[in-house]
């Protein structure tokens, strides 16, 4: 079984680039010209060089001493939280940020569910001096205030989107507008492992790197290069993209994807896409989606902004579809006490999408000798009010 | 056509070829919203749009996350969504619509995804039972369509409308000229549906001379950001005709009477 996508972007049945006429040429191009443009050495350099000074790569894989007690296997965080900027989206926005400027785009757009990736992409605007604008879902404007107010201080537009749930969605559907809008001198930097071909590979190739030193790490710290689990979660994708990439073809690595059940994957209050979803076709690639029985698209829940989404990229479904990921659902409540765990007992205060990973912990049945990395895409403190709220901490 | 495979019901008319036959200039292309103002005005609004001069009509399928259109089509559509209307409920809606339209070419326009949970077949067997002429799904691209539906659109007679940009290469062109027996749908300039598209009438002009100069198999209409005789006017210079949506829904929006309303507006176009 390949997890590479076909040359027209397919994973089994997911992917492809169903696109109006209007954003043909603009995929197109990149689709021509991404592999060459990340093979070739100049880039390479200059993309190694900043993810090393700027971001700050590579991020420690650090053993949790008092979770592993815990859950009774061997645990290891990779530390994308300490990235700048605080989550695994940087590595991905540095490299499209080169990318624009070799395609010879002047300006900059985005879209954020939780605004992490919102600020990583005005990081890199500032960085190299382009105009930026992300469109963010009104409520999620309200939910991520501190992401918000850090964009504006890098100089970035934050424009609402105040259609349907207002949450990334319709965020994703202001961006494709804006881009459809502005077909010459815009590049259009997507977040996740969604959108049409070659997106979702481009972004999964960005975020390689997660995976790529996660090998590396093990093998020096634990003699090992393949972890028994392999555990991150899933709103889009991205991070979960990154961290299973290097370990696609090692079927002995058990990928572990978490997603948002939100109020329980029985109620109308979900974001869990593979339990829930049905193949659609959701911002130009066909994968599965939320959807009522007329194909229109359901607006999810999560009590995380960047994991209520409806749909999941295509390598994902196709993860999901074939077998190949095991799917698990952590309900807002869960990922609350998860986060609470994390942070009492291993002084790491996790974004509340990442709590729905440590969460999943309790849901597999881990064995002493396992060895389990566990992806923590990004640091919460953009989250305190929820978290102080939600568990009564003030 | 493959006559062979074609179901027997299916009549092998080509309304688009009759109406280009007939006119070939200064065509009426008018957009609505199936659904809305109310759920059941569809047929009765799409028959006072033929009667007051309507040379084709393209009924909007309402979807959740309308991407190439604007704010005035996806209001429309929220609206009517709420209504309870749904891609089967409208097919179901549209099959008496030959008794009162008999010759206008009728188009369903709408996105991928409520058709595919129809199942394409599904779609085209009841748009052509209804007497529908063709299809513009914007995110079905051309190759898809080449590769897996052309086929079935064929043996429904179903025709697919493609898209056409200032950006889109002669290549592109001449292939989606090639995949069509309706018209092509040139989008005036960069943009959604209902936006302002009047900024640079030079360059709209100079690409739509020089689609017109290509010689195309198909005739040619203007669609996005035409909303007034004006611009009607100006965009019929160099094609066959023009479309109008968002500015008819617009002009139907609140009013007490939706027909009138529509009558006055396809009146103040010519």
């Amino acid at each position: 079984m390949s997890f590479q996508p076909t040359a027209r972007g397919y994973y089994g049945q997911f992917g492809g680039a169903f696109i109006p006429e209007m954003l043909y040429p603009n995929v197109e191009e990149l689709r021509e010209q991404y592999l060459g443009i990340l093979a070739d050495p100049d880039f390479q350099q200059e993309y190694q060089q900043l993810l090393r000074d700027y971001v700050g790569r590579p991020t420690p894989l650090f053993r949790a001493k008092r979770l592993s007690e815990r859950y009774g296997a061997t645990i290891y965080l990779k530390r994308e939280d300490l990235c700048h900027t605080g989550a695994h989206k940087v590595n991905n926005t540095v490299g499209q940020i080169l990318l624009a400027e070799r395609l010879g785009k002047k300006r900059i757009i985005a879209e954020t569910g939780a605004g992490q990736h919102g600020v990583a992409t005005a990081t890199v605007c500032a960085l190299r001096g382009l105009e930026c604008i992300v469109y963010m879902g009104a409520v999620d404007m309200e939910r991520q205030k501190p992401n918000v107010a850090r964009m504006c201080m890098l100089g970035a537009e934050v424009r609402p989107a105040t259609s349907g749930s207002q949450t990334l969605k319709d965020a994703t559907n202001e961006a494709i507008r804006d881009w459809i809008s502005n077909p010459t001198d815009t590049h259009y930097i997507i977040g996740s492992v969604v959108g049409p071909h070659p997106y979702p590979d481009l972004v999964a190739r960005l975020q390689s790197v997660i995976s790529e030193e996660i090998r590396k790490q093990l093998l020096a710290q634990a003699d090992r290069e393949l972890p028994d689990y392999v555990v991150a979660c899933v709103g889009g994708g991205s991070n979960a993209a990154g961290a299973f990439y290097h370990f696609l073809d090692e079927p002995t690595v058990q990928l572990v994807a978490v997603e948002a059940a939100g109020h329980g994957v029985h109620t109308d209050k979900s974001a869990a896409t593979s339990v829930l979803g049905r193949p659609g076709i959701i911002h130009g690639s066909r994968t599965l989606l939320m959807q009522d029985e007329h194909g229109q698209i359901t607006e999810p829940h999560s009590i995380s902004a960047g994991l209520d989404y409806p749909g999941i990229g295509p390598l994902h479904a196709f993860l999901a579809d074939s077998g190949r990921a095991k799917f698990v659902a952590v309900t807002d409540e869960d990922a609350l006490q998860a986060a609470q765990l994390c942070s009492r007992l291993e002084g790491i205060i996790p974004a509340l999408e990442t709590a729905h990973a440590f969460s999943a912990l309790d849901q597999l049945e881990l064995k002493p000798t396992d060895v389990v990395v566990l992806n923590l895409s990004g640091r919460g403190d953009k989250d305190l009010e929820t978290y102080l709220r939600e568990l009564h901490l003030a | 056509m493959q006559t062979a495979t074609q179901p027997d019901n299916v009549v092998q008319t080509n309304r688009f070829a009759d109406l280009f036959a007939r006119k070939s200039q200064g065509l009426l292309n008018l957009y609505i919203t199936a659904g809305y103002p109310g759920l059941h005005d569809t047929v009765p609004l799409l028959r006072t749009l033929a009667d007051a001069g309507a040379d084709i009509l393209e009924i909007g399928v309402p979807f959740s996350d309308p991407l190439a259109d604007g704010p005035v089509i996806q209001q429309t559509s929220t609206v009517a969504l709420r209504n309870g209307m749904t891609l089967r409920r409208l097919l179901d809606e549209l099959q008496g619509v030959r008794q009162h339209l008999p010759d206008t070419p009728l188009l369903l326009m709408g996105y991928l995804n409520p058709v595919m949970q129809l199942g394409m077949e599904h779609f085209c067997r009841r748009a052509s039972e209804a007497g529908i002429d063709g299809v513009i799904l914007p995110d079905l691209p051309a190759e898809e369509y080449a590769d897996f539906y052309q086929e079935t659109f064929r043996r429904y007679n179903l025709r697919k409308v493609f898209l056409i940009t200032p950006q889109t290469s002669e290549a592109r062109i001449r292939r989606l000229d090639e995949l069509t027996d309706a018209f092509l749908y040139l989008v005036s300039g960069p943009g959604l549906t209902g936006g302002n598209q009047t900024a640079d009438k030079t360059a709209q002009d100079a690409y739509l001379q020089r689609i017109a100069q290509m010689n195309l198999r198909n005739p040619r209409l203007v669609g996005f950001g035409i909303a007034d005789r004006a611009s009607f006017n100006q965009a019929c210079q160099h094609a066959n005709g023009a479309i109008i949506g968002s500015a008819l829904l617009r002009a139907i929006e609140g009013a007490d009477d939706p027909h009138a309303a529509a009558r006055q507006f396809v009146q103040s176009i010519r």
